[in-house]
């Protein structure tokens, strides 16, 4: 087995690392702070092909293969987990959906302007009342002349108030449950289309998060995304690559954490020598590093297995799994080595900590990857 | 327009450096490598040129095979092509060499309207290649430059001085060495890291070339620089803290 990425794909990461550490890292605390969103770094990112990572040169895109685009979500989280939604949400769901199930024309039509970072995505599968369950959504779209009315509300979208495209769910048949759900592609500008307050976050207080209302929104037939009644299967089919994503983000968060705490250790002082001397840091350090470099591990290998098309519903939910817990569990002993400063805004840990809680609910939680895992156990 | 840009594959500048058990060199196994932070501004002055007025950008580095990689970076950035010089021999090389060893490499692509180099390379600070391989080429040579216009058969150049910021005008074709300050380099884009890849790359040696590698200046040894001896903490009312200041300035460090 050779663990060596390409020469590419290192030239890749050491761009993206040059790149959020001089044009995003100085800024991430500000865009934190005062909730904003990075639209100038979502614009230099467009410049460097990083809004179209995986999409074909043909529509625009850099063509990428899974694992750089890994690498390059890893280290933007590295600098700024908000960024690194609002690519990954982007590029994976958004682009990715229209890649997987679109047909050429729909592709055409969306993502060269998605590429050059001109039309921004969104993803609409969650209501207030349907997330696990993503089955049980309740968004209406019914038939209208050559094309169709959707009326419903969406929860927790990410990008909801900067996106010009998104890619909704809503059940074209009321009475087939899981077999009554088509995907669209929608104008997120179309009349009828509207967002909510931004969310009040815990953390990824830079990135977007609305609920978005559909009001009798029209949508021409030729943005049904696969066949009707076969929404649930084009969602259920993106999932992977969304965890992988997710996977990466928290990869990148945890190696910050150690970072940080590693710098702290190494200057703080108490009873006379650097706290790194002691035993008690050394270990969390040591802990940190062993459960990043497993979790780097778990999640390269559900890249490189996913853009190979090999089936890894397992190996993606457990890279999910275990890189948000390496995520939650670095950025809680980073702000404890860090002790009392490590609770004040003035160092980085605080927002990792606040950042890192997330990826273990989003994309499906802990709990959801851990049925997906038992199940494919079961049927081993 | 036709440009030269030259490139160096330096340790990144925040490695820890170590040297080699033997003392005759710097320990580079495992150390991050990057294109000479100078090398970026030469490279990217390169390509501003040839976007304002067409024409080519050509790389040209002298390394080991793993300076590939700095090559890959310019040309991700954006230049045509590289040339480069392949051979164990050329390790020897010293600064006046390594100008003969360019000369000779520039020379073989035809004639270059303007040749942009770093001001130094960040790893031996010789800041000796740019001026002797100009006086080579038969060019001008305007070193440290931090602004460039492109005017009728000239170009007119900033540089800093001793206090003062000077422009200077020189006729093409002429040699320039690039700072901080000139322009803001670019980050490679994924589509330009993708072409890198397929963009010409001509290998030559030495013995292409006709150069003899034997050095004029050879390096008998190196060693680290002292660690710093810890701080003075001075007590005491301030102005009995200036007596013991001026006290130790004088009779410790010499300094007054």
């Amino acid at each position: 087995m050779d663990f060596q990425l390409t020469e590419q794909q290192r030239m890749i990461r050491d761009m993206v690392r040059d790149f959020a550490a001089g044009e995003i890292e100085p800024r991430a605390a500000e865009f934190d702070r005062g909730k904003i969103f990075p639209a100038e770094i979502i614009e230099k990112a467009a410049g460097l092909g990083l809004m179209g990572v995986m999409v074909p040169t043909d529509y625009g895109g850099s063509g990428m293969d899974m694992l750089s685009y890994m690498l390059v979500l890893e280290e933007i989280a590295e600098a700024c987990a908000s960024t690194c939604v609002i690519l990954s949400v982007h590029n994976t769901l958004a682009c990715g959906t229209l890649l997987q199930y679109g047909t050429d024309e729909q592709c055409r039509r969306y993502l060269p302007d998605a590429a050059s970072g001109k039309a921004l995505g969104a993803y609409l599968l969650t209501e207030p009342g349907a997330g696990s369950d993503a089955a049980s959504l309740t968004c209406k779209a019914q038939p209208e002349g050559d094309g169709w009315r959707l009326t419903g509300s969406k929860a927790f979208i990410t990008n909801g108030a900067h996106a010009r495209f998104g890619v909704v769910y809503a059940r074209t048949n009321a009475s087939e449950g899981a077999k009554g759900i088509s995907a669209f592609i929608v104008d997120m500008k179309a009349e009828g289309v509207s967002c909510g307050p931004e969310e009040n976050k815990l953390g990824l207080n830079a990135s977007s998060t609305v609920m978005v209302t559909l009001e009798d929104v029209f949508v021409p037939a030729g943005n049904l995304l696969g066949e009707e009644g076969q929404g649930l299967k084009v969602a259920l089919g993106m999932l992977n690559a969304g965890r992988i994503g997710i996977a990466a983000q928290s990869l990148g968060i945890a190696k910050a954490a150690l970072a940080e705490a590693r710098r702290y250790a190494a200057q703080r002082e108490q009873f006379g020598s650097s706290i790194d001397r002691f035993q008690s840091v050394q270990w969390m350090l040591v802990d940190m590093a062993t459960e990043i470099e497993a979790a780097r591990l778990l999640t390269y290998k559900a890249a490189v297995e996913y853009g190979a098309g090999r089936e890894i519903i397992g190996g993606a939910a457990m890279a999910k799994l275990f890189a948000s817990r390496t995520a939650v569990s670095c950025a809680e002993r980073a702000v404890q080595i860090h002790g009392g400063y490590g609770y004040t805004k003035e160092y980085k840990v605080e927002r990792l900590f606040r950042d890192a809680r997330v990826t273990e609910i989003y994309e499906g939680t802990s709990e959801v990857q851990r049925i997906v895992i038992a199940r494919q156990l079961a049927s081993e | 327009m036709k440009i030269a840009v030259l490139v160096k594959q330096v340790a990144d500048t925040a490695a820890k450096i170590e040297l080699l058990p033997d003392a005759t060199g710097v320990k580079l196994d495992g150390v991050q490598m990057v294109l000479n932070p100078y090398d970026e501004f030469a490279v990217e002055q390169g390509i501003l040129v040839k976007e304002a007025q067409g024409g080519e950008v050509v790389v040209f580095n002298i390394g080991p095979d793993a300076a590939d990689e700095a090559v890959k970076t310019a040309l991700a950035m954006g230049c045509d092509r590289a040339v480069v010089l392949r051979d164990e021999a050329a390790a020897e090389l010293d600064a006046a060499g390594i100008a003969q060893a360019l000369a000779k490499m520039i020379e073989k692509e035809g004639g270059f309207d303007l040749v942009f180099c770093g001001k130094q390379a960040t790893d031996s600070d010789t800041h000796q290649v740019g001026p002797a391989l100009a006086q080579h080429l038969g060019m001008p040579a305007v070193t440290f430059i931090t602004g460039f216009e492109a005017g009728d058969g000239e170009v007119v150049v900033g540089r800093e001085a001793d206090g003062v910021a000077e422009t200077l005008a020189v006729g093409l074709p002429a040699l320039l060495t690039c700072q901080k300050g000139l322009n803001e380099p670019r980050y490679p884009s994924l589509p330009g890291i993708m072409q890198a890849a397929r963009k010409p790359k001509e290998v030559l040696t030495l013995a292409d070339l006709g150069v003899d590698a034997t050095p004029a200046v050879t390096r008998k040894g190196m060693e680290m620089p002292p660690p710093r001896a810890e701080g003075k903490l001075i007590e005491g009312e301030a102005p009995d803290q200036a007596k013991q200041l001026v006290d130790l300035l004088r009779n410790e460090a010499k300094a007054v």
